[in-house]
C-alpha cells in the first residue's frame, strides 16, 4: 500500500455562494514533488489553505500526514505567498528563521526562545539556502529574493515531513529562480514537496507530478502537461480546466516545451 | 526645576507617568506591529460607556468600566477574527456607540457635572496614591504575561498566517492581547486621558520600530522614550503652567517629527 502524505476526498468549498473548489480528490505519495498549476483565482492557494487547515471545506475530508488537516502543524513547513511581514518589523534574519520552530499548543510558544540548539539549527537552515552570511542582518534590509530564501529556511528549519510552498517564484528574478528550483529538488530528497504556482516554467525543475486546479482538479503523475491538458487548455471543454493563458503564460507554447526538454537532458 | 519634586502630587504624577510609560511601551509595541491601532482607539473611546454606566448605576467606577471595556474589546476581537472584512466598520460603530452611551448616561445621572476635557486629557496631577498601586500591579501583570508568551506573540506579530499554519493558537493569543490592551487603556486613561493613551501607545513604538532589531528591544526602547516624553512634558507643563496631558503629547509629537528627520540606525 502506498503511503499518502495528503489525502483529499470530495472537497468542496465556496465563498459567499461562489464555488471555488468542487469535488476535489487528491492523493499525494510520500517523497513526491507535486506542482499545483492553474490560473490566478483558480483556487490553488485556497486548496493549499485547506491542506494547512486554515480554511475548512464545506464538505469532504482532508487528511495530512495521517491526521485531520490543521493538526499536523508541527510537521509542516510552509512558505506563504507574499508574506504579510511589514517592511519595518524589527527582527534579524537569524531570529526570523528561528520562528520556524514554533509549534502547536501553548507549551512551545511560552518563554523567550529555544536557546543554543535552536540557533544552531537556524544557522544550518540558512546555510542550506546560502544565506548564512546574512544571519545577523536586519530582515528589513534584504532584497525580495533574499527574503524569499530566508522564508524558505524558516519553512525547513524544523525538518518538516511536508513542505508547502505558495508561489515560491513570485518576486524572484529568473536567475535566482533556477537556483531556487535546484534547492527545492534537493530538499525533496528529505521531504515531500507541494508547490503552488501559476508559472508553467516551474515544470522545468525536479517536479515529479502535476495537478491542474481551476475549480476542479486534474492530476498527472508525470512532470509535464499531457496532451489531454493541452487540449483542455485550448479546447472548447476548457472552461473547467486550465485556460489558454495558463499554457501560454509569458511564452508561446512551443518555447515552453523546448525549455522543458532542456531541463530533462541536463 | 527640582523644586517641583517637593510637591507630593508632582511625585505621584511622575510615578504615574513612568508606570503608564512602561505599560504603554510593552502593549504599544504589540499594538503597532500587529497593526491594531484602530481597534485600540475603539476600545479607549468605548470605555467611556463604562464610565457613564458606573455613574448612572451609582457603582464604583473602576470595576464597572473595566468589565464594560473588556466586553466591548472582546466583541471587537471576535468580529475581527470571524468577519475580517467587516471588522473596521463594526469597530467604528462600537467606538461611537460606547462614547455616546457614556455621555447620555452621564447626562441622565443626577448631580454629576461631566468634564469631558479631564477625560480626554486626563488629570495626571490629581492621581491618588491608590491608583499608583493599581497601575503598578497592572504593569507587573502585563510584563509577566508578555514574558511568558513572548514567543507566541512574536510569531503571531511577525507572520500570523505562518503561525496559524504551524498550529500556534493565534486566536487565543489575539484575544489575550486585546484583553491586555483593554485593561491597560482603562487603567491608564484615568490618569493620562484618552488622547494621551493613544499617543503613548503609538508614537514611541513607531520611533523604536525603525531603530531596533527585536521585538523585546523595541518594547524596552518604547518604554524609555515614553518615560522621557512624560517627564519632559511634565517639566514643561510645570514651568510654562500649561495642561500637563497636552504638554506631554506636544513633547512626544516633537519627538516623532524629529525622529523622521534623523536617520535610521545603520544595520
Amino acid at each position: 500500500m502506498a503511503e499518502y502524505v495528503i489525502e483529499i476526498n470530495g472537497v468542496t468549498l465556496s465563498f459567499g455562494g461562489v464555488p471555488v473548489l468542487e469535488n476535489i480528490d487528491l492523493a499525494v505519495e510520500r517523497d513526491d514533488f507535486l506542482a499545483v498549476l492553474g490560473p490566478n483565482g483558480g483556487g490553488k492557494s485556497t486548496l493549499l489553505k485547506v491542506i494547512l487547515g486554515l480554511l475548512r471545506p464545506d464538505s469532504g475530508t482532508v487528511r495530512v500526514l495521517g491526521v485531520p488537516a490543521g493538526e499536523a502543524g508541527g510537521r509542516i513547513g510552509y512558505l506563504p505567498q507574499h508574506t504579510h511581514v511589514s517592511g519595518s518589523f524589527p527582527i534579524t534574519v537569524l531570529d526570523a528563521v528561528r520562528m520556524g520552530t514554533v509549534s502547536p499548543g501553548l507549551g512551545r510558544i511560552a518563554g523567550l526562545g529555544g536557546g543554543r540548539e535552536e540557533a544552531r539549527r537556524a544557522r544550518r537552515a540558512l546555510e542550506r539556502v546560502d544565506m548564512l552570511d546574512h544571519a545577523p542582518r536586519a530582515l528589513a534590509d534584504l532584497s525580495g529574493g533574499q527574503k524569499q530564501r530566508v522564508f524558505i529556511a524558516r519553512a525547513v528549519v524544523d525538518d518538516p515531513d511536508l513542505l508547502l510552498l505558495d508561489e515560491p517564484t513570485a518576486s524572484v528574478d529568473s536567475k535566482s529562480r533556477n537556483s531556487l528550483f535546484r534547492l527545492l529538488a534537493e530538499l525533496n530528497r528529505d521531504m515531500t514537496v507541494v508547490m503552488v504556482s501559476h508559472d508553467i516554467s516551474s515544470l522545468a525543475s525536479g517536479v515529479k507530478s502535476v495537478a491542474c486546479v481551476n475549480r476542479t482538479l486534474h492530476f498527472h503523475k508525470a512532470p509535464e502537461l499531457t496532451g489531454e491538458m493541452f487540449r483542455m487548455g485550448y479546447g472548447g471543454e476548457g472552461e473547467l480546466c486550465c485556460p489558454v493563458e495558463l499554457v501560454t503564460h509569458g511564452d508561446v507554447p512551443h518555447r515552453v516545451l523546448g525549455r522543458h526538454r532542456e531541463g530533462d537532458e541536463s | 526645576m527640582m523644586e517641583m519634586l517637593h510637591f507630593e502630587f508632582m511625585r505621584n504624577a511622575l510615578m504615574a507617568g513612568l508606570l503608564a510609560s512602561l505599560i504603554c511601551g510593552i502593549i504599544g509595541t504589540l499594538v503597532v506591529v500587529n497593526r491594531i491601532v484602530f481597534i485600540s482607539g475603539g476600545i479607549a473611546h468605548a470605555s467611556y460607556g463604562g464610565v457613564g454606566l458606573a455613574f448612572f448605576l451609582g457603582l464604583p467606577v473602576l470595576p464597572v468600566t473595566t468589565g464594560f471595556t473588556l466586553c466591548a474589546a472582546l466583541i471587537m476581537a471576535l468580529v475581527t477574527l470571524r468577519a475580517r472584512e467587516r471588522a473596521d466598520t463594526v469597530i467604528g460603530v462600537i467606538w461611537a456607540a460606547g462614547m455616546a452611551l457614556g455621555i447620555i448616561l452621564l447626562d441622565l445621572s443626577p448631580g454629576y457635572n461631566v468634564d469631558l476635557m479631564s477625560y480626554l486629557f486626563g488629570s495626571i496631577l490629581a492621581v491618588p496614591r491608590s491608583d499608583l498601586w493599581i497601575m503598578a500591579g497592572l504593569a507587573c501583570l502585563v510584563t509577566g504575561l508578555v514574558l511568558v508568551f513572548y514567543r507566541g506573540f512574536l510569531a503571531m506579530s511577525f507572520d500570523e498566517e505562518f503561525a496559524r499554519a504551524r498550529g500556534v493558537p493565534v486566536d487565543v493569543l489575539y484575544c489575550l492581547l486585546i484583553s491586555m490592551v483593554a485593561l491597560s487603556v482603562v487603567m491608564v486613561i484615568r490618569v493620562v486621558g484618552l488622547i494621551l493613551v493613544i499617543a503613548l501607545l503609538t508614537i514611541p513604538p513607531f520611533i523604536a520600530e525603525r531603530r531596533t532589531r527585536s521585538l523585546g528591544s523595541m518594547m524596552v526602547l518604547s518604554a524609555l522614550l515614553s518615560g522621557v516624553f512624560t517627564v519632559a512634558g511634565l517639566a514643561v507643563s510645570y514651568m510654562a503652567d500649561i495642561t500637563s496631558g497636552a504638554s506631554i503629547i506636544a513633547v512626544a509629537s516633537v519627538g516623532f517629527f524629529a525622529s523622521l528627520l534623523l536617520p535610521r540606525k545603520a544595520s
